[in-house]
């Protein structure tokens, strides 16, 4: 079990290593120059350079490179171009929306999608399993930020029970901050739920054709014990993979949501600064994502070892 | 006794209901673009000046609704005869939000600061012609010029041109500190700037206690925000197809102004067979300005027939010079060598006039036969190949900028246009400061271009603003970019 994990924390250091060279040259390489997009079409070209100077955009590729790299070892992450502050604090105000957005529609969903994933598992083929399949259908197909906005007209514009987008921040209290959070993380969780809840009942319905289960059924389980302790639990393996998944996506694939919503999260941070070729910070945000991914994939291959005792003995 | 009792509750709950129905005094304003930082100084973007200027910096002089320019830091001055010498008298007891005196060693150093070698001003070209700042005494300052300049009071008006204090200049970008009437509060990046009277301010008090810019990126989730009351007024946003649901609401209203962004199909002037007048005037003939502003900008936006705002006193409408005809367009294309048409290449940055503007020229140029294939590019990438590198065949973009009709007289502006008619006339503009003089000469100016269809001229870009229908005092007209909220109020 420790040489497994070691072995998936190396290979991780070596990702981060090889992210780190391929996000730097190939943002490098996109066109357009931060100094000039800040003063725009009728600043003069000294203006523009002098500009670049102080933003440290003059020196050379392999230079900034390396002044980036050895930052991010001491966990500095540089100075975005376009807002001038220290990327790290952008990045954290921005986590501070993302991060419990991600954590609060990844509850919701698997809230929903397990049960609804289990109960079809359950009654394959009768009409409760047509139904729930077809709402699950219907979850994926929907666009989401047309799910969105019916959200925002029904509990914004008509029942007012809810702001129409925006985050006033945690400094404003955790209920005015959290009710800005519900119809986002809503409008994520759905198609994240719909998807679950087609891979957990698939999964399911494989282990359920397995010996043991009618072994267990033979013994005189009841069909609850059957489902949930013996049967879902070796079908937790495709589901996990899929909720880490889900996780990583959920943390800056949001940008459509975070746009409906108008919500300061990573996702339009990176939208933005590439827009801007505010790099710096695009790199340093892509690097951390690139972190998380791993962290989370690490946790996912923990928790498979938590459910397949198989994993645990294997070195 | 009881009865008298009964009437003088009444009279209590009149009262306090009256005094609950004062007018408000929060707004709260949507606005597309979250502007990189808080100093109108350090940067073109857009949404700087529309959340800082007048309402937290002001310069020298101010820039009025009408375009007009009025005094504001400096409350009067005086011009030497010969046009060079420009004497402010400044305004007395004028504090800046962190308490400290606004005197005449703040304007030399705001001057002296924008056109110095190291400065990082967007428009350092409007201090060019600035000579020497002295300070004459604490409220008077002399500007001298190297030569007279017509437009110099009304680029002192400039969001780039407020005037700032030494002590809080660095600053600024995050902790703006300026002489207007309402001081910096907070900014939460990514959401919204929330600015609060300031009870300091030299002027007359504004209405409002308290204005929050809150950043909305989408039209499709602004409409909402609208409805649900959460947000009050839309100064300037494109709403495109979601405006018809506002305009049938009688709880806003919708004020169709104008900007001051000339919109336009660039061409590059030195490329073959686009350095042929013909084949410019072909293309002229060939644009149908009507079906564009439908098409493009939802039928609003007045049609130009030369680079100048319609909104401008000194606007001569040139549309006549090359009217949509496309038989004439093919003959032209066909006297310039090219009765088969050509291909050509259209590059268009990612903004809505330009995408589904370009959609419609390519197919009108198509009916002539130039073959314009479209190139959808982002801004920065706009920005090298097209204004930078020069790069490109044609592109359409709007020039936002007031009174920018001199770009035409740049050295290796991304029209590559140089004709030196052109360039006479706006020497002796810049010379000039009598009025009449200088409209005439603008005159001049526009119908040189038209007549050269330097570049294919479309419409001035509509300035579409939704507001509550109780609030007041917004501006109908963008004659620069600014959300001057001096004057707004809200009625009942």
């Amino acid at each position: 079990m420790t040489a497994y994990l070691l072995k998936r924390a190396a290979a991780g250091l070596l990702t981060l290593v090889v992210a780190s060279a391929v996000v730097f040259s190939v943002l490098e390489i996109l066109p357009g120059d931060a100094a000039r997009l800040m003063l725009g079409f009728n600043a003069t070209e000294d203006a523009v350079q002098a500009l670049r100077v102080q933003m440290g955009l003059d020196q050379g590729f392999l230079v900034r490179y390396f002044h980036w790299t050895g930052g991010l070892l001491s966990l500095d992450f540089g100075r975005s171009y376009t807002y001038s502050v220290p990327v790290i604090d952008l990045v954290a105000e921005r986590a501070a929306v993302s991060l419990p957005l991600a954590l609060i529609s990844l509850a919701l969903s698997t809230a929903i999608a397990l049960p609804v994933g289990v109960f079809a598992a359950a009654r394959r083929g009768r009409p409760a399993d047509t139904l729930a399949m077809a709402a699950s259908q219907f979850g994926v197909a929907v666009p989401n930020f047309w799910f969105a906005l019916l959200l925002v007209y029904v509990f914004a514009v008509w029942l007012r029970l809810v702001p129409a987008g925006g985050f006033p921040g945690w400094s404003a209290g955790a209920w005015p901050a959290l009710k800005a959070l519900i119809l986002p993380a809503i409008a994520l969780a759905l198609p994240q739920a719909a998807i679950l809840a087609r891979v957990t009942r698939s999964a399911l319905l494989d282990v359920l054709g397995e010996d043991f289960i009618r072994t267990a059924r033979a013994k005189g389980l009841p069909q609850r014990a059957v489902l949930w302790r013996h049967a879902l639990r070796n079908a937790m393996l495709p589901v996990l993979t899929i909720l880490g998944l889900q996780f990583a996506f959920l943390l800056a694939g949001t940008v459509i949501i975070e746009n409906v919503f108008y919500l300061p999260g990573l996702g339009r941070l990176v939208f933005q600064a590439i827009n801007q070729r505010d790099l710096i910070v695009v790199e340093s945000v892509v690097m951390l994502l690139v972190a998380t991914v791993i962290v989370v994939n690490l946790l996912v291959d923990v928790s498979y070892a938590l459910v397949d005792p198989r994993l645990r003995t294997r070195t | 006794m009881k009865i008298r009792k009964s009437v003088l509750a009444a009279a209590l709950v009149v009262l306090v209901s009256n005094a609950a129905y004062a007018a408000r005094t929060d707004l709260v304003l949507g606005i597309p673009l979250e502007p990189p930082n808080l100093d109108p100084t350090a940067g073109a973007a857009a949404a700087i000046d529309e959340v800082l200027y007048a309402n937290v910096f002001e310069g020298l002089t101010r820039i009025g609704a009408r375009g007009e320019v009025l005094p504001a830091l400096a409350e009067s001055w005086t011009v030497s005869d010969d046009g060079k010498v420009y004497t402010f008298k400044l305004r007395t007891s004028v504090k800046y939000h962190d308490g400290t005196d606004f005197n005449a060693d703040d304007v030399k150093f705001s001057l002296d600061r924008a056109r110095a070698d190291n400065s990082t001003n967007a428009q350092k070209g409007l201090f060019a012609a600035i000579d020497t700042v002295e300070v004459v005494d604490s409220a008077t300052v002399k500007v001298t010029l190297k030569n007279p300049q017509g437009s110099f009071l009304y680029n002192m008006g400039w969001g780039d041109a407020v005037i700032v204090a030494p002590e809080s200049a660095e600053t600024n970008k995050d902790n703006p500190v300026g002489t207007g009437p309402f001081k910096f509060g907070s900014w939460a990046k990514g959401s919204s700037i929330t600015l609060v009277k300031a009870d300091s301010y030299w002027g007359d008090p504004v209405a409002l206690d308290k204005v929050e810019f809150r950043i909305i990126p989408d039209a499709a989730a602004a409409v909402p925000a609208l409805l649900s009351g959460d947000v009050q007024a839309l100064p300037n946003f494109q709403l495109g197809d979601a405006l018809p649901q506002v305009q049938s609401d009688p709880r806003f209203k919708v004020v169709i102004g104008s900007t001051e962004g000339e919109t336009v199909l660039a061409t590059n002037n030195k490329k073959p067979p686009f350095d042929n007048l013909k084949v410019r005037q072909a293309i002229a003939h060939a644009i149908d300005r009507k079906a564009i502003i439908d098409g493009a900008s939802g039928g609003y936006g007045v049609p130009i027939g030369s680079h100048f705002s319609p909104a401008n006193a000194a606007y001569v409408d040139l549309t006549g010079t090359y009217p949509y005809d496309p038989a004439k367009a093919k003959a032209l294309l066909a006297e310039a060598g090219f009765p088969d048409g050509f291909k050509t290449t259209l590059k268009l940055p990612p903004v809505g006039y330009a995408r589904d503007g370009g959609q419609i020229i390519a197919s009108e140029l198509r009916d002539i036969g130039i073959d314009a294939e479209i190139i959808p590019v982002e801004w920065a990438d706009w920005l090298k190949q097209v204004f930078t590198e020069k790069d490109y065949d044609l592109s359409i973009v709007s020039h936002t900028e007031p009174n920018d009709i001199d770009i035409y007289a740049r050295k290796d502006y991304y029209f590559n246009y140089d004709n030196p008619a052109f360039h006479k006339v706006i020497e002796e503009l810049n010379l000039t400061s009598d009025e009449a003089k200088r409209t005439e000469l603008y005159g001049q100016a526009q119908k040189i271009l038209a007549d050269d269809a330097v570049n294919g001229f479309l419409f001035e870009l509509p300035k579409i603003g939704i507001w509550d229908a109780k609030v007041e005092g917004l501006w109908e007209n963008a004659p620069i970019q600014a959300t001057d909220l001096t004057k707004v109020k809200w009625v009942d």
